[in-house]
């Protein structure tokens, strides 16, 4: 851990994450993709079923994706040929528990107000900036102080 | 002395990217880089909105999606459906009936580049995509920016080590441009900004957008999800955290 002129304090209100974190990179507890219908392109004639057709729209309830995080089964809702929705039907760890392991990472969390130039950061988040606000972020002051 | 860093700025997507590598510098980490540019500029190129020839324009007016970009868009299809069911219609890649899944790509592309870096041999991490951070490796110190005093921080997250993701949502630089889905507007009780840790950025980022929309209610509902830690500010600078073990 780095030296830091106000951890000390900071320590006092630092915040600790539960143990338990959703297992994102775990593998789900559902079968092989190879299990499953095979992928199909997102159109509506190559889904493996047909449903609803209110309101001029229809339903494919269609491939079973292979996502990092596990297979997203999707109905995708069409309106001629936009898709207009995509559902999950199946989404991995629909059990909660099943996305819970032993935390890798513990957070703290520093409740303190910092001025940027005093304090060693690595990276700056905030709500997400454009390329022109890039420009006046703090994010930019560190990149530049890098350069 | 310090380790060495290997940085990159990417300019896509209409924000910017900064990818710091903690590592000696060698060849094989700044092809890496090369690539991890590469790949945010085609994500731009696949999904990016404003691109009439892009797959998400594409899917918008109905129009037939390359085959090559075909398993992406599976893959960003399928995980905004999951982030729809798992937010309860809160996260939505479909606003006024047009498809926009950039709520999460960013997420998705920083997570992705970043694996190209840890396949090329880097172990310490930190990506951030205009605001939103993905670690692994460390320790890493992240600021959170005060949404009422700018040119601060409001807190700072330190990442001893591992995976590690910190996505903030607020009004931004263009006022509220958030709106919850279920109603098409901002939130009524709005935060002033709002600060997701999850493992993941694409979690991160889903849950912060859309715990952003919820208001106040934006701390219990967060506080029932595992190994999810939140921040948040509010418009009298009043603060309040979730997530403490």
């Amino acid at each position: 851990m780095r030296a830091h002129p106000v951890r000390r304090t900071a320590l006092t209100c630092a915040a600790t994450v539960t143990v338990t974190v959703l297992a994102l990179s775990l593998k789900p507890h559902h079968p092989p993709v190879g299990a499953l219908p095979p992928a199909t392109t997102p159109t509506p004639s190559s889904g493996t079923g047909t449903g609803g057709t209110s309101s001029g729209t229809r339903t494919v309830t269609g491939p079973t994706v292979q996502t990092r995080y596990g297979p997203v089964q999707v109905q995708l809702t069409f309106d001629g040929s936009r898709i207009v929705a995509a559902r999950a039907v199946q989404s991995p760890g629909g059990d909660p528990r099943s996305r819970q392991i032993n935390a890798s990472a513990v957070p703290a969390l520093m409740k303190e107000t910092v001025d940027a130039q005093s304090a060693h950061l690595d990276a700056v988040s905030g709500a997400t900036y454009t390329s022109e606000g890039y420009m006046s972020s703090l994010q930019s002051a560190l990149d530049q102080a890098r350069a | 002395m310090p380790e060495p860093e290997l940085h990159r700025v990417v300019h896509t997507m209409g924000t910017v990217f900064t990818c710091t590598v903690r590592a000696e510098p060698a060849p094989s980490l700044r092809r890496a880089l090369d690539a991890a540019e590469s790949l945010l500029h085609h994500v731009d190129e696949v999904f990016s909105p404003f691109r009439t020839d892009s797959a998400v324009s594409r899917v918008r007016h109905g129009r037939p999606v390359p085959g090559e970009w075909q398993p992406e868009l599976r893959e960003i299809l399928a995980l905004c459906a999951d982030a729809h069911r798992r937010t309860g219609g809160r996260f939505a890649a479909w606003h006024s009936g047009d498809f926009d899944p950039s709520g999460l790509v960013k997420g998705w592309a920083v997570e992705r580049a970043a694996v190209l870096l840890r396949e090329a041999g880097a172990e310490h991490v930190c990506l951030n995509g205009g605001g939103d951070v993905q670690l692994y490796g460390g320790p890493w110190r992240v600021g959170i920016t005060h949404p009422l005093r700018p040119g601060t921080c409001a807190a700072v997250v330190e990442s001893p080590g591992g995976p590690l993701a910190i996505a903030t949502s607020g009004p931004g630089e263009r006022g509220c441009h958030i709106v919850d889905p279920r109603t098409g507007a901002p939130p009524t009780d709005g935060l002033a900004s709002l600060t997701v840790t999850a493992p993941s950025l694409t979690e991160a980022d889903v849950l912060a957008t859309a715990a952003y929309c919820m208001g106040a209610e934006a701390r219990g509902w967060l506080g029932t999800l595992p190994g999810v830690a939140a921040f948040a500010v509010m418009p009298d600078g009043q603060t309040w955290t979730t997530g403490k073990g």
